[in-house]
């Protein structure tokens, strides 16, 4: 798909950010703050990238999207309820008893998900392991890793970033979504990750270091990104945790926790606000509300 | 019915990870969706014969099982049918939660190859000496669990679990052991097999432990007592009706494994009695505790996993039933 303007998907992205909070406020439990940084990525692969057919989730030549960190499973279950992968209904029964709509993503469970995530550091290997058996079949799909920046500090990430290297994966794109918070806190007090870019370089990654929410720097990144041949790329994505509403924006305290009903409304206000046509000029916003903390 | 199968003292002696690399050759020419991984131990497990014929095919992932498992799982679920080797202590052990939630939780067809299981690791000592990995297998939903008994055995089971759907645990050693069986040998996934008839006790054994099994049996026979030995080798499923056969016809269990007593095959088989057929059962195993460096042989006599401890254990669980009487 493509076509889209900047403003549209900026737009999309905002409405997604809504659901996710209905969704979250609903369920009683769940992971805001990482599922809102995530949004414009997701939007734009989701949107102007991926192939694929909702009406065949299976299909063979399809693009492979992995979310690593699957806690963001909310933004991944609304994006895909939107692409028509299952009915919208399903986001009302997140992580309720017997929906397909689990608290991590389980690729048994739920059409349109690639990979059973929610234990950190596993997805990367996962992608891995697709993009591998894409070159064995000799298929032109491409598979998109989302990884979060906490979860890079397990291990098994750096097992498969040397791994992905050794085997010149360059159908292999993998998101870092780099927004600085994670459960204890900030993430360089919790276990400093820089030079984060130049780690992923010296692993053998081609590395582009942008925005994440601004769909320019995302388009020319991962366009880049797949004309890279013989080595995997990395796009490190400097984001926002909790983007689009004001008091969740950089605070640890939502990465694991549901809205009450206020908070919700008060959230739904910002966020709609951001998504009226006239008032929005889409991804600029950055920063525009980052420092207001309450 | 119960499965039964004919065994020979032979001749020839082979490990079971020899049987198991040469399997895997033989199903990598008749299936092309057969792939292997190693973490840097190809020449010891025995994949490095896969490696040679299909390099396209063979993925060496380094020392990193955490992340060949992960990348198994990402081959399977793009169709191929994934054989990840290593050390069983390194499979079952160091990469469990991948095996749970990359392999076992979505149910990917991944067949793990665990060489150098158990005591027989030999001088390497305790920290290459996986004692506990049937019972860390056995735990997971969807895995199924087999300890061949012999190169014969090891060499059904791979395309046997390759043509089976979901994870697969297949245990092997490292020493050369009796070739029990003949090629006519009916291995079926789930099934025990009565290898030798009896009247008194009925031993149910895995792997190295079958053949000490059959040795305790004849010394037995010689006193006077008849024991039927059963080759229990897919431990999960756990072949009820044959456990249960055992305890009806026999009223009295011994199992014999090379493992810990605690969560392995004379656990599994302490369960299906307890809630069916409740009868005495000892179990012969490793008595919660770690191996240590030493031969084969020697560790074998140490920890009690011999033919005159499985021969004393059935005295004891004779004497055990006939007390309650």
């Amino acid at each position: 798909m493509s076509g889209y303007t900047d403003e549209q998907l900026a737009q999309i992205s905002n409405e997604l950010r809504e659901r996710v909070l209905q969704m979250i406020a609903k369920a009683g439990s769940g992971h805001p703050g990482g599922s809102l940084s995530a949004a414009d990525i997701m939007t734009y692969l989701f949107y102007e990238v991926l192939r694929l057919d909702p009406q065949h989730p299976k299909w063979p030549d399809r693009d492979r999207f992995i979310l690593a960190k699957g806690h963001a499973a909310p933004i991944l279950y609304a994006i895909l309820a939107k692409r028509g992968f299952f009915p919208e209904a399903w986001l009302d029964t997140l992580r309720q008893l017997g929906s397909p709509l689990q608290g991590h993503p389980s690729m048994k469970d739920t059409p349109g998900v690639e990979a059973s995530t929610g234990s950190l550091g596993q997805g990367l290997s996962f992608g891995v392991g697709v993009a591998l058996a894409g070159k064995l079949d000799q298929k032109d799909y491409r598979v998109y890793v989302l990884l979060g920046d906490g979860e890079v500090q397990e291990g098994q990430v750096w097992e498969a970033a040397m791994a992905a290297a050794k085997f010149r994966l360059d159908n292999l794109t993998a998101i870092l979504d780099y927004n600085g918070v994670q459960s204890d806190g900030k993430v360089p007090d919790v276990m400093p990750l820089e030079p984060l870019a130049d780690k992923w370089r010296a692993f053998g990654w081609a590395v582009w270091e942008i925005d994440g929410h601004n769909f320019a720097d995302i388009r020319r990144a991962v366009t880049e990104a797949r004309g890279v041949r013989g080595q995997p790329a990395m796009i490190v994505a400097h984001t926002v945790k909790g983007k689009g509403v004001s008091f969740m924006e950089h605070r640890a305290e939502w990465h694991g926790k549901a809205p009450s009903a206020a908070e919700l409304a008060t959230a739904l206000t910002e966020l709609h606000a951001h998504r009226q046509p006239a008032g929005d000029a889409g991804a600029s916003g950055k920063g525009r509300e980052g420092d207001d903390q309450q | 019915m119960i499965l039964q199968a004919r065994y020979q003292w032979g001749k020839t002696q082979k490990a079971t990870r020899d049987a198991y690399g040469e399997a895997l050759v033989a199903l990598g020419r008749t299936n092309p969706d057969v792939v292997v991984l190693d973490a840097d131990l190809s020449k010891s497990t025995k994949t490095a014969l896969f490696a040679a014929e299909f390099p396209e095919r063979f993925f060496n992932a380094g020392i990193a099982e955490q992340d060949m498992m992960g990348i198994a799982a990402g081959l399977a679920a793009s169709g191929k049918i994934p054989f990840p080797s290593t050390f069983a202590v390194f499979a079952a052990g160091r990469a469990y939660d991948q095996i749970r939630n990359s392999i076992c939780y979505p149910n990917l067809n991944v067949k793990i190859g665990a060489s150098h299981a158990g005591l027989t690791v030999g001088e390497d000592g305790a920290s290459h000496q996986m004692l506990e990995d049937i019972a860390l297998m056995r735990v997971l939903p969807n895995m199924t669990v087999v300890v061949p008994a012999d190169a014969t055995e090891a060499a059904k089971a791979v395309p046997a679990l390759a043509a089976r759907p979901g994870p697969a645990y297949l245990r092997l050693g490292r020493p050369a052991v009796p070739v029990l069986f003949d090629d006519d040998y009916p291995f079926e996934v789930g099934r025990a097999a009565l290898l030798r008839e009896g009247r008194d006790v009925a031993i149910l054994a895995c792997g190295v432990m079958v053949a000490s099994a059959l040795q305790a049996a004849e010394e037995l026979a010689a006193a006077g007592i008849e024991a039927a030995v059963l080759n229990v080798s897919t431990i999960k499923p756990i072949d009820q009706e044959a456990v249960t056969w055992a305890a009806r016809t026999f009223g009295a269990l011994v199992t014999a494994e090379e493992h810990s007593v605690i969560g392995g095959l004379g656990s599994a088989v302490a369960e299906v009695v307890a809630e069916t057929v409740p009868v005495p059962v000892v179990r012969v195993g490793v008595r919660d505790v770690f191996g240590q460096s030493g031969k084969p042989a020697e560790l074998l006599a140490h920890y009690g996993l011999t033919p005159a401890a499985i021969s004393q254990a059935c005295r004891d669980v004779i004497a055990r039933r006939d007390a309650r009487h």
